[in-house]
Protein backbone atom coordinates (compact mmCIF):
# COMPACT_ATOMS: atom_id res chain seq x y z
CA UNK A 1 0.00 0.00 0.00
CA UNK A 2 1.50 3.28 -1.25
CA UNK A 3 1.09 6.27 1.10
CA UNK A 4 -1.40 9.09 0.64
CA UNK A 5 1.33 11.83 0.47
CA UNK A 6 3.55 9.73 -2.01
CA UNK A 7 0.78 10.42 -4.38
CA UNK A 8 0.31 13.94 -3.35
CA UNK A 9 4.04 14.67 -3.92
CA UNK A 10 4.13 13.08 -7.30
CA UNK A 11 0.99 15.13 -8.36
CA UNK A 12 2.62 18.88 -7.07
CA UNK A 13 5.89 18.08 -8.69
CA UNK A 14 3.60 17.12 -11.94
CA UNK A 15 1.87 20.14 -11.57
CA UNK A 16 4.52 22.42 -10.98
CA UNK A 17 6.39 21.28 -14.21
CA UNK A 18 2.99 22.48 -16.04
CA UNK A 19 3.17 25.82 -14.32
CA UNK A 20 6.96 26.37 -15.10
CA UNK A 21 6.48 25.00 -18.86
CA UNK A 22 3.09 27.36 -19.31
CA UNK A 23 5.61 29.68 -17.63
CA UNK A 24 8.85 29.36 -19.87
CA UNK A 25 7.24 27.88 -23.21
CA UNK A 26 6.69 30.75 -25.86
CA UNK A 27 4.63 27.91 -28.09
CA UNK A 28 0.59 27.96 -28.36
CA UNK A 29 0.55 24.50 -28.64
CA UNK A 30 3.14 23.75 -25.94
CA UNK A 31 1.71 26.21 -23.50
CA UNK A 32 -1.68 24.28 -24.09
CA UNK A 33 -0.20 20.59 -23.41
CA UNK A 34 1.43 22.14 -20.31
CA UNK A 35 -2.39 23.11 -19.26
CA UNK A 36 -3.06 19.72 -19.78
CA UNK A 37 -0.75 18.53 -17.74
CA UNK A 38 -1.52 20.55 -14.91
CA UNK A 39 -5.26 19.21 -15.21
CA UNK A 40 -3.47 15.55 -15.16
CA UNK A 41 -2.21 15.83 -11.79
CA UNK A 42 -4.90 17.40 -10.26
CA UNK A 43 -6.94 14.57 -11.58
CA UNK A 44 -4.50 12.42 -9.63
CA UNK A 45 -4.77 14.14 -6.50
CA UNK A 46 -8.47 13.74 -6.86
CA UNK A 47 -7.83 9.75 -7.28
CA UNK A 48 -5.46 9.98 -4.69
CA UNK A 49 -8.29 11.10 -1.81
CA UNK A 50 -10.98 9.13 -3.35
CA UNK A 51 -8.86 6.21 -1.95
CA UNK A 52 -7.99 7.44 1.03
CA UNK A 53 -11.21 8.39 2.21
CA UNK A 54 -13.37 5.35 0.83
CA UNK A 55 -15.45 7.98 -1.32
CA UNK A 56 -16.22 7.09 -5.16
CA UNK A 57 -16.81 11.06 -5.63
CA UNK A 58 -13.51 11.49 -6.37
CA UNK A 59 -13.28 9.77 -9.36
CA UNK A 60 -16.67 11.47 -10.54
CA UNK A 61 -14.99 14.99 -10.23
CA UNK A 62 -11.65 13.26 -12.65
CA UNK A 63 -14.61 11.62 -15.18
CA UNK A 64 -15.83 16.03 -15.14
CA UNK A 65 -12.34 17.01 -15.30
CA UNK A 66 -11.93 14.93 -18.56
CA UNK A 67 -15.13 15.89 -20.35
CA UNK A 68 -13.99 19.44 -19.61
CA UNK A 69 -10.55 18.82 -20.85
CA UNK A 70 -11.56 17.45 -24.13
CA UNK A 71 -14.11 20.33 -24.93
CA UNK A 72 -11.09 22.77 -23.95
CA UNK A 73 -9.24 20.76 -26.47
CA UNK A 74 -11.60 20.82 -28.79
CA UNK A 75 -12.32 24.69 -28.35
CA UNK A 76 -8.27 25.58 -27.71
CA UNK A 77 -7.08 24.13 -30.58
CA UNK A 78 -9.78 25.38 -33.07
CA UNK A 79 -8.43 28.90 -31.79
CA UNK A 80 -5.16 28.00 -32.72
CA UNK A 81 -5.83 26.95 -35.92
CA UNK A 82 -7.67 30.08 -36.83
CA UNK A 83 -4.89 32.25 -35.14
CA UNK A 84 -2.24 30.63 -37.36
CA UNK A 85 -4.34 30.60 -40.60
CA UNK A 86 -4.41 34.41 -39.95
CA UNK A 87 -0.51 35.25 -38.83
CA UNK A 88 1.41 32.01 -40.01
CA UNK A 89 3.20 31.68 -36.77
CA UNK A 90 2.23 29.95 -33.34
CA UNK A 91 4.52 32.65 -31.16
CA UNK A 92 1.88 33.28 -28.27
CA UNK A 93 3.94 37.38 -28.32
CA UNK A 94 2.02 37.25 -31.38
CA UNK A 95 -1.19 37.58 -29.54
CA UNK A 96 -1.28 41.26 -28.78
CA UNK A 97 -4.41 42.48 -30.83
CA UNK A 98 -7.94 41.26 -29.81
CA UNK A 99 -8.73 41.57 -33.69
CA UNK A 100 -7.71 38.97 -35.74
CA UNK B 1 6.58 -4.22 -3.50
CA UNK B 2 3.89 -1.65 -4.49
CA UNK B 3 6.07 1.37 -3.49
CA UNK B 4 8.69 0.03 -5.49
CA UNK B 5 6.98 -0.14 -8.85
CA UNK B 6 5.36 3.04 -7.73
CA UNK B 7 8.63 4.86 -7.91
CA UNK B 8 9.85 3.75 -10.57
CA UNK B 9 6.70 4.79 -12.96
CA UNK B 10 7.00 7.97 -10.60
CA UNK B 11 10.89 8.48 -11.66
CA UNK B 12 9.17 8.13 -15.56
CA UNK B 13 6.46 10.27 -15.49
CA UNK B 14 8.53 13.12 -14.04
CA UNK B 15 11.48 12.23 -16.05
CA UNK B 16 8.94 12.55 -19.17
CA UNK B 17 7.52 15.89 -17.77
CA UNK B 18 10.58 17.42 -17.73
CA UNK B 19 11.50 16.34 -21.20
CA UNK B 20 8.19 17.51 -22.17
CA UNK B 21 9.80 20.69 -21.28
CA UNK B 22 12.98 20.48 -22.33
CA UNK B 23 12.10 19.60 -26.06
CA UNK B 24 12.32 22.56 -29.03
CA UNK B 25 9.72 20.80 -31.10
CA UNK B 26 6.00 20.45 -30.42
CA UNK B 27 5.59 17.18 -31.41
CA UNK B 28 8.47 15.83 -29.14
CA UNK B 29 6.64 17.49 -26.40
CA UNK B 30 3.01 16.01 -27.58
CA UNK B 31 4.94 12.16 -27.26
CA UNK B 32 6.64 12.71 -24.33
CA UNK B 33 3.02 14.17 -22.60
CA UNK B 34 1.39 10.79 -23.99
CA UNK B 35 4.16 9.01 -21.73
CA UNK B 36 3.12 10.93 -18.72
CA UNK B 37 -0.63 10.00 -18.99
CA UNK B 38 -0.09 6.51 -19.72
CA UNK B 39 1.69 6.23 -16.35
CA UNK B 40 -1.20 8.46 -14.69
CA UNK B 41 -2.95 5.62 -15.72
CA UNK B 42 -0.83 2.99 -14.07
CA UNK B 43 -1.52 5.02 -11.07
CA UNK B 44 -4.79 4.87 -11.50
CA UNK B 45 -5.36 1.31 -11.33
CA UNK B 46 -2.31 1.41 -8.29
CA UNK B 47 -5.08 3.33 -6.67
CA UNK B 48 -8.12 1.32 -7.25
CA UNK B 49 -9.82 3.36 -9.84
CA UNK B 50 -10.04 0.77 -12.98
CA UNK B 51 -12.22 2.63 -14.82
CA UNK B 52 -10.69 6.03 -14.76
CA UNK B 53 -7.33 4.18 -15.75
CA UNK B 54 -9.17 3.03 -19.00
CA UNK B 55 -11.01 6.00 -19.70
CA UNK B 56 -7.39 7.83 -19.00
CA UNK B 57 -6.26 5.96 -21.95
CA UNK B 58 -9.26 6.23 -24.17
CA UNK B 59 -9.90 9.96 -23.66
CA UNK B 60 -6.97 11.30 -23.24
CA UNK B 61 -4.11 9.55 -24.79
CA UNK B 62 -5.87 8.28 -27.52
CA UNK B 63 -8.39 10.95 -28.28
CA UNK B 64 -6.98 14.21 -26.36
CA UNK B 65 -3.34 13.61 -27.66
CA UNK B 66 -4.55 12.60 -31.09
CA UNK B 67 -6.00 16.01 -31.76
CA UNK B 68 -2.80 17.49 -30.31
CA UNK B 69 -0.46 15.51 -32.80
CA UNK B 70 -2.91 15.92 -36.25
CA UNK B 71 -3.26 19.55 -35.58
CA UNK B 72 0.81 19.81 -34.74
CA UNK B 73 0.72 17.88 -38.16
CA UNK B 74 -1.45 20.11 -39.65
CA UNK B 75 -0.02 23.52 -39.16
CA UNK B 76 3.77 22.34 -39.02
CA UNK B 77 4.93 25.01 -37.29
CA UNK B 78 9.04 25.29 -36.86
CA UNK B 79 11.04 24.79 -33.91
CA UNK B 80 10.82 26.55 -31.07
CA UNK B 81 14.09 30.02 -31.01
CA UNK B 82 15.22 31.10 -27.56
CA UNK B 83 16.84 33.75 -28.62
CA UNK B 84 14.75 36.91 -27.87
CA UNK B 85 15.71 38.94 -24.61
CA UNK B 86 12.00 38.35 -23.40
CA UNK B 87 12.40 34.18 -23.60
CA UNK B 88 15.24 34.61 -21.80
CA UNK B 89 14.01 36.48 -19.02
CA UNK B 90 10.94 34.19 -18.75
CA UNK B 91 13.82 31.37 -18.64
CA UNK B 92 15.27 33.21 -15.58
CA UNK B 93 12.44 34.11 -13.74
CA UNK B 94 10.03 31.54 -14.67
CA UNK B 95 11.69 28.16 -13.89
CA UNK B 96 13.20 29.61 -10.02
CA UNK B 97 9.57 30.55 -9.02
CA UNK B 98 8.33 27.29 -9.91
CA UNK B 99 10.77 25.20 -8.21
CA UNK B 100 9.82 27.69 -5.22
CA UNK B 101 6.18 26.69 -5.60
CA UNK B 102 6.97 22.95 -6.22
CA UNK B 103 9.21 23.20 -3.17
CA UNK B 104 6.72 25.22 -0.93
CA UNK B 105 3.89 22.41 -1.80
CA UNK B 106 6.31 19.28 -1.42
CA UNK B 107 7.28 20.44 2.43
CA UNK B 108 3.49 21.21 3.73
CA UNK B 109 2.50 18.24 2.16
CA UNK B 110 5.14 16.17 4.14
CA UNK B 111 4.19 17.65 7.39
CA UNK B 112 0.28 17.70 6.39
CA UNK B 113 -1.89 15.62 9.31
CA UNK B 114 -3.68 13.58 6.66
CA UNK B 115 -4.88 10.98 9.04
CA UNK B 116 -5.24 7.39 8.79
CA UNK B 117 -6.32 5.04 5.85
CA UNK B 118 -10.17 4.45 6.11
CA UNK B 119 -9.97 0.89 7.29
CA UNK B 120 -12.88 -1.45 6.41
CA UNK B 121 -14.51 -2.88 2.66
CA UNK B 122 -12.03 -0.09 0.44
CA UNK B 123 -14.66 1.06 -2.72
CA UNK B 124 -13.00 -0.45 -5.72
CA UNK B 125 -14.02 1.85 -9.22
CA UNK B 126 -15.07 -0.28 -11.33
CA UNK B 127 -17.16 0.51 -14.23
CA UNK B 128 -20.43 -0.56 -12.31
CA UNK B 129 -19.40 1.07 -9.20
CA UNK B 130 -18.73 4.32 -11.27
CA UNK B 131 -21.54 4.51 -13.16
CA UNK B 132 -24.02 3.79 -10.17
CA UNK B 133 -23.08 6.89 -8.58
CA UNK B 134 -22.85 8.65 -11.60
CA UNK B 135 -26.23 8.31 -12.76
CA UNK B 136 -27.88 8.71 -9.53
CA UNK B 137 -26.26 11.22 -7.32
CA UNK B 138 -24.81 13.09 -10.42
CA UNK B 139 -27.26 12.42 -12.47
CA UNK B 140 -27.76 16.11 -13.40
CA UNK B 141 -24.25 17.49 -13.55
CA UNK B 142 -23.64 14.64 -16.12
CA UNK B 143 -26.96 16.01 -18.01
CA UNK B 144 -25.50 19.87 -17.99
CA UNK B 145 -21.91 18.45 -19.16
CA UNK B 146 -23.19 16.79 -22.08
CA UNK B 147 -24.91 19.94 -23.46
CA UNK B 148 -21.26 21.74 -22.68
CA UNK B 149 -19.91 19.28 -24.89
CA UNK B 150 -22.26 19.56 -27.50
CA UNK B 151 -21.29 23.16 -27.23
CA UNK B 152 -17.75 22.80 -27.72
CA UNK B 153 -18.27 20.78 -30.44
CA UNK B 154 -20.35 23.63 -32.19
CA UNK B 155 -17.88 26.27 -31.41
CA UNK B 156 -14.92 24.20 -32.73
CA UNK B 157 -16.54 23.79 -36.03
CA UNK B 158 -17.89 27.44 -36.47
CA UNK B 159 -14.28 28.69 -35.27
CA UNK B 160 -12.17 26.63 -37.62
CA UNK B 161 -14.46 27.66 -40.68
CA UNK B 162 -12.54 29.42 -43.57
CA UNK B 163 -14.00 33.20 -42.99
CA UNK B 164 -13.92 33.92 -39.38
Amino acid sequence: MVPLNYFLILAAILFCLGVIGFVMKRNLITMFMSIELMLNSVNLTFVAFSRHINVLSGQIFVFFVMVIAAAEAAVGLAIIVAFYRNRESLNVDEVDRMKL
Amino acid sequence: MQTIVFFIFAFIAVAAAINMLVQKHPIHSALSLIVVMAMLSIFYVMLYAEFLAVVQVIVYAGAIMVLFVFVIMLLNPREESHRTRQNRFLLVAGVPLGLCLMAEIVILLRRAPLGENETGRQLVGTTEAVGRVLFTDYLLPFEFISVLILIAILGAVVLTKREL
